[in-house]
């Protein structure tokens, strides 16, 4: 479904040029669910940016349902591939009702039957027709989330782009969005790119992963085999290590892989 | 935040308060009236707000029902009257021309508001359009946009309106085009600055992934942010607008003679100033209710409107 | 923890004026510490890090700060004058946030931030006190001290800068050190290396620490003692190691709903808010 060669992200021009991300390949099956972790540095969200076209400057292929894309997307491509962003707070637009901020996708590509779609994809992420005239300061941290995945889905995509898609809520709600997420994946047989800093997270919505470490791919691995903590690079291992919580002498070992 | 959607009590009464303030709007125009109401409840909790307000309304009074409310035509001389203090008759008494003050006044209360409209509903509009298309298209539009605000910027705005009315010869309606011309690029850096820090964000980036194009995310998502400061620059600069008209009619390049300009009317009255003070002062004192309402309003905008402030 | 507790509050309350009334946000928070490391943990909203700051007296007015009693080495924390206060905070008691961005000073060099934190409770010299501000940054494992005290903070990654912190929050010798959420903006081997570095204090210096977070979890393998924060009230009580054997529905359920690498289980268990754990109150 998606198809990633040799993706290299600069920012900035000359001597004070930064490479954000060195020349990752990475593909991810139709219906298959991948993860990206690492930590902050790592390029993880730049690759994401990347590939849906909201960064325009970057070298390599990126191909997604088998159509190579370019500087600028299509439409079409939109239609087919859609993102949830990080931050609840930040990504629906303050001043939109809830209603607005679903009927505009269904404009912009003119599908048509804006009120029943809005409130099949509402009712689809757990929410009722009483959020459907809130603004968004009148949501709590879960609820705008879920909209923003409703966004995201309204307009029936096959891959889904998720950055840090729970970092930002709380921990109780964090659960019922992972929850969300799965189901719909299951229901609507997407793929999903997830990136996350979270290893368990990562562990329980992705079937692989890649381990990225300032803008390399340090390891692609199954997901049985990061649950079993079989990691082969020296950076996983730390990783792992760092997250099962706090030990002394663990902590004194780690250093830094640059 | 939780939702209790209480299916068992009988829904609010339409347009009623409990309607407007519900956690749980059932129309689009319910969730707008709704926050209109709950802005309104917030500014009129600031009573130097209301004041404002009021002197505003007074001032739209005033000059919708000017001919009712003036006792004498503002045109109508009678040299044995002339400069005659406040009295029962004359309430702000005569001017030089023996015509009535207070009439004056109240009919001169017309040309402000429409100076005041025009210009604000002109340079807002031209700065917000310019500003936030520099912001977001950036490039060498922004630069070319900015540099031709920052041309119109270098001058003190009156002198720059006495060019432009001296260029277009004077009148009122040419004061006002002068005045707006040289009211839009505040604005304009504004709306500038409040794009730029708006592009960036997360719900910019979600409307561009989904396609839509630069008109719709300018026209749709950036302006609706950039409205509230606006508003309140716009408010708070009425009473710099009232001053620059009153100025260029004082230097008989607004309102010609024989309309009752508050600011034409110092002008004319300054030579009684030391006897018949109120010739020039009570126009005066007119400008500077009418400023102070702007200001203490445009006050009481930005803290409702304006959450950086608060 | 034998020895009389350095830190001793009893049914501290915090409200807000609000439109309808006084809105508490602390209902009736009751703890103690001591030379040890305590963990308040609770989700935003569970009034946890304004418990912090009302110890230190940084409740932000309009906020009422009510309770029987708050205690710190004998020392009076309710009726303290402001003058008090001042002597108590950072010589005595400490605080350490989130992030370093927001916490340090952008316009001076973060070693004259930690000289200037020194020279504010003691006598010393500029020469005295830049000495032991470059003490401190190699007690915090900075490797090259001299070249970093010269920096802004701007200029420092965000772990650096969390030391640079606790550099400039001990540099005193406080007796407790309270942490709101220390290790929440920092990726997560950054986390291990900086909490090394406060355990390692903490325990040379035999201080005792309140480490405020949301992260369950860490606090448990990092504290002795941890309190489990819901709604303005302590739900329950705990030594780290019995933690996994916690009674109440609220922790229990918080424990559940997290993912964990070795986790079979095909979904996570949702927790259900009961709303009589707003009412319940325990000791």
């Amino acid at each position: 479904m998606i198809t990633v060669r040799d993706l290299r992200v600069v920012f900035g021009v000359g001597a004070s040029a930064i490479e954000a991300v060195r020349s990752i390949s990475f593909s991810v099956a139709e219906g298959e669910s991948y993860g990206l972790v690492g930590e902050s540095g790592s390029g993880k969200s730049t690759v994401l940016r990347a590939v849906c076209g909201l960064n325009p400057d970057w070298t390599g292929t990126v191909e997604v349902d088998g159509v190579a894309q370019g500087r600028h997307r299509d439409r079409a491509f939109y239609k087919r591939c859609q993102m949830v962003f990080q931050d609840p707070y930040g990504s629906l637009h303050p001043r939109h009702t809830v209603d607005g901020i679903l009927a505009e996708p269904v404009a912009i590509h003119r599908l048509g039957d804006a009120d029943r779609r809005i409130d099949r994809v509402l009712r689809e992420v757990g929410l009722g027709p009483q959020f459907r005239f809130r603004f968004p300061h009148q949501l709590s941290g879960g609820q705008r989330q879920r909209v923003a995945i409703a966004r995201a889905l309204i307009l029936e995509p096959r891959v889904l782009l998720l950055d840090e898609p729970t970092s930002a809520l709380d921990v109780s709600v964090q659960a019922e969005i992972l929850n969300l997420l799965r189901r719909l994946r299951a229901d609507h047989g997407l793929t999903y790119v997830l990136v996350s800093h979270n290893l368990a997270v990562v562990s329980y919505m992705c079937d692989r992963l890649a381990v990225m470490n300032r803008g390399r791919v340090v390891e692609e691995m199954g997901v049985d085999e990061l649950k079993r903590g079989a990691a082969r690079e020296d950076y996983t291992l730390q990783l792992l290590r760092a997250s099962q919580g706090y030990d002394r002498q663990a902590a004194e070992s780690f250093r830094d892989y640059a | 935040m939780t939702t209790t959607d209480d299916r068992l009590s009988p829904p609010p009464a339409r347009f009623s308060r409990e309607w407007l303030l519900t956690d749980t709007p059932r129309s689009r125009l319910q969730a707008r009236l709704g926050r209109v109401y709950a802005g309104w409840l917030s500014l009129s909790r600031n009573r130097l707000a209301m004041v404002g307000l009021a002197i505003v309304v007074l001032l739209v009074v005033l000059a919708a029902f000017a001919p009712l409310i003036a006792p004498y035509s503002p045109y109508d001389q009678n040299l044995l009257e002339r400069l005659q203090p406040p009295s029962a008759a004359h309430w702000l008494g005569t001017d030089e021309l023996g015509r009535d003050i207070f009439s004056r006044i109240v009919h001169g209360s017309r040309l402000t508001l429409y100076i005041v409209a025009l210009v604000a509903l002109t340079a807002p509009l031209a700065g917000l359009a310019v500003g936030t298309i520099s912001g977001y298209v950036g490039g060498w539009v922004d630069a070319v946009l900015m540099r031709v605000t920052d041309i119109f910027l270098a001058f003190p705005k009156l002198i720059l309106a006495l060019a432009f009315v001296a260029a277009l010869g004077p009148g009122i309606e040419n004061a006002v085009i002068a005045i707006a011309i040289t009211s839009w690029p505040p604005y304009a850096r504004i709306a500038r600055a409040e794009t730029i820090t708006i592009r960036s964000s997360d719900f910019i980036n979600a409307v561009r992934l989904q396609g839509a194009s630069r008109a719709r995310i300018i026209l749709g998502h950036v302006v609706p942010l950039c409205t509230s400061s606006l508003i309140v620059r716009v408010t708070l600069d009425m009473a710099g607008i009232i001053l620059t008209a009153a100025g260029l009619g004082f230097l008989g390049l607004g309102a010609q003679p024989p309309l009752p300009e508050w600011g034409a009317m110092i002008a004319a009255g300054r030579q009684y100033l030391l006897e018949q003070w109120w010739v020039a002062t009570i126009p005066g004192i007119a400008i500077f209710i009418v400023s102070l309402g702007f200001n203490l309003l445009g006050d009481g905008l930005r803290d409702v409107l304006d959450p950086k402030s608060s | 923890m034998t020895a009389s507790p350095l830190l001793s509050v009893a049914n501290l309350r915090i409200a807000f004026p609000t439109r309808h009334g006084l809105a508490e946000a602390v209902r009736g928070v009751s703890f103690e510490v001591g030379r040890e490391k305590l963990g308040i943990v609770g989700e935003s909203g569970s009034g946890k890090s304004l418990t912090g700051r009302a110890v230190l007296g940084l409740v932000p007015a309009p906020g009422v700060v009510t309770a029987d009693r708050m205690a710190f080495e004998g020392d009076d924390l309710l009726t303290a004058s402001e003058r008090r206060m001042r002597e108590i905070r950072g010589r005595r008691i400490s605080m350490v946030m989130q992030d370093p961005k927001f916490s340090l000073n952008p316009v001076m060099t973060v070693g004259r931030q930690i000289a200037e934190a020194y020279r504010v409770h003691s006598k010393a010299g500029r020469t005295e006190a830049r000495r032991r501000a470059l003490e401190m940054l190699e007690a915090v494992r900075i490797r090259d001290p001299e070249r970093v005290f010269g920096l802004y903070p701007h200029e420092v990654s965000g772990g650096m800068g969390q030391r640079i912190m606790i550099a400039m929050m001990l540099i005193p010798d406080p007796d407790l050190l309270i942490a709101d959420e220390p290790t929440s903006a920092l990726d997560v081997t950054v986390q291990m290396q900086v909490l090394a570095i406060m355990d390692e204090l903490c325990s040379s210096r035999g201080m005792g620490l309140v480490f405020i977070s949301h992260d369950l979890n860490l606090v448990a393998s990092f504290c002795d003692r941890i309190l489990i924060m819901y709604a303005g009230r302590v739900v329950e009580t705990c030594r780290a190691a019995d933690l996994h054997s916690a009674t109440h529905p609220y922790t229990r359920g918080l424990l559940g709903s997290l993912p964990r690498l070795d986790d079979p289980r095909p979904e996570l268990p949702v927790l259900d808010r009961d709303p009589a754990w707003l009412e319940e109150s325990r000791g």
